[in-house]
């Protein structure tokens, strides 16, 4: 056990938090805020010429082209959530489609399309599921027919976060419709101005049709080159696990700051005159939840040594999705019900705490335990990958 | 950065684990259950030769010298095989208590304890739990009064008694004035007592020691739940290992996603738990001032996932889980147990909410 990074990290720490205190973007001028891309991509550019963002994408990909250092990551994240500022963007096309380039994409398709991504000036989103489509989602029925040298697309996806405000698209299609369902699925891009894409919103329980907005996407007759399938075709299937892997590394959100916003809150919400905090039966159900914190904290921290050295982390690599999504649902709970009948208060009503904070995020966690492989899901994994226990037999065909 | 176990440790853990599984597999724990008192010489005797009782004692007391972090690699080792012995109470609360107290026997005891020629009873549940009337008082060298759930008290050379939260003594096991009654609980692998005391000679007496007395607590604490914990993984390896053999409606019941959940929710509340475990025991040699609080998290959190697991798992076995004869049972209650020894959930709970000053808020 050794949890310090050492000199030559620790110089690198202090060269991030330089460049955060002399290019921090002042209060009020978020560059990532809606309608100012601008200032965004000129944000990003920055940031990738320092080597804070793109960090270990070639540089004629438009990265920085530094070598994988699993700590320097870990080290930019620290300094940048210190800051509150967001390091690089998080949306679909960096942290999903771009690793995906990396591994599986033509010459022609990571010139083209990774440098525009990073730098922001391409907004991607992501088709994968159907209405039909969930857990199961090999079973996708989107078609892409042969049309000479295109593919005439016809389906329709669901839970398409930012679709109406994306230029482009990545999706999974059925173009074998004979093969086994694994292997008749191919990953092709498409820009979202294509003639035949609709888009309708779809408001979710949060009501919410703002930064974290979810759309059906509707294709009718949509005409894509057959050259813009990623890897080969009928291998879609294989190539998006790799996408959902980086999915589900991105989920694991740290609960460390939300716990702090809840002791805030209970040590300043009164009722009857006495503080939350001063009530034993909350204070006992925080303590619960401290613990559960610290011992995700610690978690991560032995999944990020078995990273750095290269172990396979074995079943508790596979548990971190489930009890994290899990814990902050929890906490935003503990919450509301500090508030008592005040925590339902929602939607920029008068007395509301935190900004409306507690709700959303309970709304949010809910989803979370849902998307990116629902519970139920990740407990099949964990029992088969990570235990080897048997998997559902198959019903005989009748 | 590396958060985990040296190749050391892990060496330590698959040494301890063969030696036990050699040496006191259950059957053994099955008879030693009608003794008087399941701790066993033998067993104290071989761990001495192993290096494990003089893990945390200074080299010049025939010690390894080594960390909590270690001590807690073999707490979690002895729970795993549910071994009866009084290593929390001897080998890790005692030298705790006395490593920074000054006295000249001390070197003798602890090289007992490592050389495994003395074993040490604890007497300290008052210093966080008054009930029944007990309480210790130190008058003029001799020390009275009622102490419930004593640690080890059978056959134990000497007994370290704790009197309100600063005073310490130490007491000969043999000492005219010592009445002993054995308080049978659920768990028959471990030997607790109501031990009284009339004017008993101390052999030591050591005041200002509440600075001893947090420490040993913290090490107590953080070694049970590391015992509890490898008691917790026993009891998923079995009920996995069952799960993937027992045949109902013409299919093994792990294929059965009912039972397969079940698995998958005990190992995702263990996974974490062991991290939190491990970072507790390592703060107490590396960044003391975070220990306290760690210790009643850890015990705490164990404790609640302990309790969930523990029935999980017998529900796992199905019928079977509940009878004498497959033996889950005494997990079950080293599990059951151990929550309410050093304090129990509710009590480390508002406790670290205390450390925080939480408690303060009006």
């Amino acid at each position: 056990m050794d949890l310090s990074y050492g000199q030559q990290y620790e110089n690198f720490r202090r060269e991030v938090r330089s460049f955060l205190e002399e290019n921090k973007p002042s209060q009020g001028e978020s560059p990532l805020s809606s309608g100012r891309r601008q200032r965004l991509v000129e944000w990003l550019s920055l940031q990738i010429e320092h080597g804070y963002w793109a960090r270990t994408i070639p540089k004629k990909y438009g990265g920085y082209g530094a070598e994988p250092d699993l700590l320097e990551t870990v080290i930019m994240d620290e300094e940048f959530n210190r800051a509150g500022i967001p390091r690089g963007m998080s949306s679909q096309g960096p942290s999903m489609l771009v690793p995906t380039l990396l591994e599986h994409g033509s010459e022609e398709q990571r010139l083209r399309w990774i440098s525009p991504t990073m730098r922001g000036e391409i907004m991607w989103c992501q088709g994968y599921s159907e209405p039909g489509s969930g857990s199961d989602l090999a079973s996708l029925q989107t078609a892409a027919k042969e049309d000479g040298d295109d593919f005439l697309i016809n389906g329709q996806k669901i839970w398409t976060s930012t679709a109406d405000r994306s230029q482009m698209i990545f999706i999974l299609v059925r173009t074998e419709p004979d093969a086994p369902k694994h292997s008749g699925i191919s990953y092709i891009l498409l820009p979202m101005d294509t003639p035949g894409i609709e888009v309708q919103p779809l408001r979710t329980m949060s009501g919410d049709l703002g930064e974290n907005s979810f759309n059906q996407v509707f294709f009718t007759d949509v005409r894509v080159p057959q050259a813009n399938v990623v890897g080969k075709r009928g291998e879609g299937w294989r190539i998006a696990n790799t996408t959902l892997k980086h999915e589900r590394n991105s989920l694991n959100a740290n609960s460390e700051g939300t716990m702090m916003k809840l002791m805030r809150l209970m040590e300043t919400e009164t009722c009857n005159g006495v503080s939350a905090m001063a009530s034993p039966v909350f204070r006992d159900r925080l303590m619960q939840l401290q613990a559960r914190s610290m011992a995700m904290k610690f978690h991560a921290m032995r999944m990020l040594t078995c990273s750095l050295k290269d172990e396979a982390p074995g079943v508790a690599g596979l548990i971190t999705k489930l009890r994290n999504c899990q814990l902050n649902f929890d906490i935003s709970s503990l919450a509301i019900d500090v508030m008592g009948e005040l925590g339902a208060l929602y939607d920029h009503t008068p007395y509301e705490r935190d900004l409306g904070y507690w709700q959303a995020h309970s709304f949010f966690s809910l989803g979370l335990i849902i998307g990116g492989g629902t519970a139920q899901i990740q407990k099949n994994i964990i029992s088969e990958r990570g235990l080897g226990m048997p998997r559902e037999p198959k019903p005989a065909k009748a | 950065m590396d958060f985990g176990l040296s190749e050391d440790q892990i060496l330590l853990e698959e040494t301890l684990r063969s030696f036990l599984s050699d040496r006191v597999p259950i059957e053994r724990v099955r008879e030693l259950r009608h003794e008087d008192c399941p701790n066993d010489p033998e067993i104290w005797g071989s761990l001495a030769e192993l290096g494990m009782t003089g893990i945390l004692l200074p080299e010049q007391s025939g010690g390894s010298e080594l960390g909590l972090l270690d001590a807690c690699i073999a707490a979690q080792c002895l729970g795993h095989a549910v071994t009866p012995t009084p290593f929390l109470g001897s080998a890790v609360m005692v030298p705790m208590a006395l490593a920074k107290l000054d006295h000249p026997e001390i070197g003798t005891w602890l090289s007992g304890i490592g050389s495994g020629e003395l074993r040490f009873g604890v007497a300290i549940t008052e210093t966080f739990s008054v009930r029944e009337g007990a309480g210790l008082t130190i008058e003029g060298g001799k020390v009275s009064g009622k102490a419930m759930m004593s640690w080890d008290i059978c056959g134990a050379d000497f007994i370290l008694v704790a009197s309100g939260s600063d005073r310490l003594a130490v007491i000969r096991g043999d000492a005219d004035g010592i009445g002993q009654t054995r308080l049978a609980t659920t768990d028959e692998t471990r030997c607790t007592s109501e031990l009284t005391l009339e004017n008993v000679e101390c052999a030591a007496i050591f005041e200002d020691a509440s600075e001893s007395i947090s420490r040993m607590l913290d090490a107590g604490r953080i070694a049970l739940a590391a015992d509890c914990l490898g008691a917790c993984e026993a009891m998923i390896e079995q009920a996995v290992a069952y799960a993937k053999e027992r045949k109902q409606f013409e299919r093994v019941i792990g294929s059965f996603q009912a039972v397969k959940h079940m698995c998958a929710e005990m190992i995702s509340e263990l996974e974490p738990a062991r991290a939190l475990v491990w970072y507790a025991a390592h703060s107490f040699d590396a960044s003391p001032s975070e220990t306290p609080l760690l210790a009643c998290h850890a015990l705490s959190h164990v404790s609640e996932i302990g309790r969930e697991i523990a029935s999980v798992a017998t529900q796992v076995h199905g019928g079977i889980g509940w009878t004498d004869e497959q033996n889950l049972h005494f997990w079950f209650k080293r599990i059951g147990v151990a929550r309410g020894l050093l304090g129990g959930p509710h009590w480390l709970r508002e406790r670290a909410a205390s450390l925080q000053n939480l408690d303060k808020a009006s």
